[in-house]
């Protein structure tokens, strides 16, 4: 598995008015295989972008880190806080297990080394929104550092070539999340509430071995794929479940890594891929232009496209971490060093959180692949939509055609419809059990695959009528009498002479 | 060593401390001196300690909704509110710069 792409950019366009980046120029991708691109008819010398992406992910738990107040989504403002987290003298932070738990569970899912004593601290600065004035985090030893994350891209737009590759996790942290901050810009107020202030966060840190924005998106992909089957975090990033900041720098090749700056407010993925995508290519145009990157914080803005540098920027920050005094450290354990007489609702066992991992995405795309002869492409598409993999499995059960044909079927006729009407797999109004039946008309030969798009097009109206009923009210059945066939080619050739 | 002008307002800016007066300076400069004697003891070889409950155990806590639902009584604390939001003022106001701010830091 390559690391990182070795891919290097040229100047794509000729130098617009500096603003953001012409539409329908797709960006150059960069090159998979990792030699060098030569450096073409403008004669300049190629660039290496460097990404790197810092994700925080919100625990999926039923109270806060160190609370017992509910973590919900879309509450009455300030209806899920506790003294603690409005932060009233005289409260103490107690931790949560489970919160424990998901970030074991994410580590050793990522190919981590969990720290059996991890350590929390405090990072100090000023804002509305976190009442105490710092935020606890890990900063000097998290519960999980030095992992890795596989992920697949494909090369052409055509999905028919899949190529691996590996970003490597630097440190997974348990840290409090702030509380949220409404700007009211005409009375020149900020509302505050602090329903998610303490709610509990995963930082991933992904070291910068990514060199593009498809290569930043198929990775938090991945790893939202990765969360979700694990239970650790949903990972909604339209609830804020999951939030991406990148880090972006170019380079000559053979040179040192480049200022980089930092790009907040990236609200999709796909806006990742492209917020990405812009910042490398300001950079370029601002440094062939003869300019200079400001180590700053930049903010995407989706409508125009671009990245704007973010305002009350009070220079470069001092957090003034120090230890969290009110708690210990954090000590994990496994098999071997299991306390003897320990209550066990105290202790977190990693080798029994390790044997309940559930099949991560890649081990499950791995299984359908071997297990029904289809496509690693396919794989992906199918656990790419939740519910999608379950629909194949039970179409697979209940027809005899073979499940390579299946997943044509599905798709490229049913996912095309769902995704035209926004529907999800659950929502289909077509079911597994309708589709198996249309299929197993098509595999015995009652009907031709015209006739078989044509009935689910029909059976997409959801009117209740089985694929069989349809078929016989719309007369598609193929002709099987042999004398009936003969009679009307006859009827055509005869025709055919008398003009 | 005496701490510097500069130490001192950077300190001012993120602690939102107010060191007023030569006696305030003096105070944490005796405070430094005071902390400094644990330079003396020679650590090599010895984990550093931050904290004398590092042997304790940390408790877990089950991940049970037993807090919150208390909007009123944290709305007492609020000078500004609108409906159930606490009012803050639209960013943060930095303050202003050692030569522009009236302390007694400017004539050290």
């Amino acid at each position: 598995a390559a690391r990182g792409c070795g891919g290097l950019w040229r100047r794509a366009w000729q130098r617009g008015a500096g603003g953001p980046a012409p539409r329908g120029q797709r960006a150059v991708a960069c090159n998979a295989r990792g030699g060098a691109v030569p450096a073409g008819k403008s004669g300049l010398a190629p660039w290496v972008p460097v990404v790197g992406l810092e994700i925080h992910a919100q625990i999926s738990s039923n109270s806060k880190l160190f609370s017992g107040s509910q973590v919900q989504f879309a509450a009455p403002p300030n209806s899920l806080v506790s003294f603690f987290d409005a932060s009233l003298p005289g409260t103490l932070p107690v931790l949560n297990r489970r919160c424990v738990e998901a970030a074991v569970m994410t580590g050793l899912a990522l190919n981590c080394i969990i720290n059996k004593k991890s350590l929390f601290d405090r990072k100090h600065y000023f804002y509305a929104d976190l009442p105490a004035g710092y935020q606890i985090t890990q900063q000097r030893v998290p519960i999980a550092v030095n992992g890795s994350l596989s992920y697949s891209l494909c090369i052409d737009n055509k999905m028919s070539q899949m190529v691996t590759k590996t970003v490597r996790i630097k440190q997974i942290q348990l840290e409090q999340d702030s509380g949220k901050s409404l700007h009211d810009d005409t009375r020149s107020q900020t509302l505050v509430d602090l329903n998610r202030a303490g709610v509990g966060l995963m930082e991933v840190v992904m070291e910068p071995d990514m060199c593009c924005g498809e290569e930043a998106a198929a990775a938090v992909r991945e790893l939202q794929l990765v969360l979700q089957t694990l239970g650790s975090s949903q990972a909604v990033m339209a609830e804020g479940q999951l939030r991406v900041d990148a880090n972006v720098s170019v380079h000559r090749p053979g040179e040192p890594y480049g200022v980089r700056t930092e790009v907040k407010n990236i609200n999709s993925i796909r806006f990742l891929a492209k917020a990405v995508d812009y910042e490398i290519q300001r950079q370029i145009e601002e440094l062939e232009n003869g300019g200079i990157i400001l180590n700053e914080t930049r903010a995407f803005d989706s409508k125009l496209g671009c990245t704007v540098p973010m305002r009350d920027k009070e220079g470069k920050q001092d957090y003034r971490f120090m230890p969290e005094p009110n708690l210990p450290p954090l000590i994990l354990y496994d098999a071997k060093s299991l306390p003897a007489n320990m209550n066990h609702q105290q202790v977190v066992n990693i080798d029994w959180i390790h044997e309940r991992l559930p099949d991560l995405p890649s081990v499950k795309r791995a299984k359908l692949v071997e297990q029904y002869g289809i496509l690693p492409e396919h794989s992906f598409a199918l656990l790419n939509e939740d519910g999608l993999t379950e629909f194949f499995e039970n179409v697979v059960k209940q027809t005899q055609m073979k499940p390579k044909k299946v997943v044509g079927w599905i798709l490229n006729y049913l996912l095309s419809y769902l995704k035209q009407h926004s529907l999800t797999v659950k929502e289909s109004p077509v079911s597994s059990f309708l589709l198996a039946d249309l299929l197993n008309l098509l595999e015995k030969k009652e009907i031709s695959s015209t006739a078989a798009k044509q009935v689910l097009a029909e059976l997409w109206k959801g009117e209740g009528k089985t694929p069989l009923e349809i078929v016989r009210e719309k007369k598609l059945e193929l002709i099987q009498d042999e004398k009936e066939l003969e009679q009307i080619c006859q009827a055509v050739i005869d025709g055919q002479e008398n003009e | 060593q005496k701490v510097t002008v500069e130490v001192l307002d950077h300190l001012e800016r993120l602690a939102l401390v107010d060191f007023r007066d030569a006696e305030g300076v003096e105070r944490l400069q005796k405070a430094i001196q005071f902390a400094d004697q644990l330079h003396e003891v020679n650590t090599d070889g010895v984990e550093p300690m931050d904290s004398v409950l590092e042997d304790r155990c940390l408790y877990l806590r089950e991940d049970d909704v037993t807090e919150g639902n208390c909007t009123k009584e944290l709305l007492k604390n609020a000078r500004e509110k609108v409906e159930e939001y606490f009012v803050a003022p639209p960013g943060n106001i930095p303050l202003p710069k050692l030569e522009e701010r009236e302390t007694f830091l400017q004539g050290s």
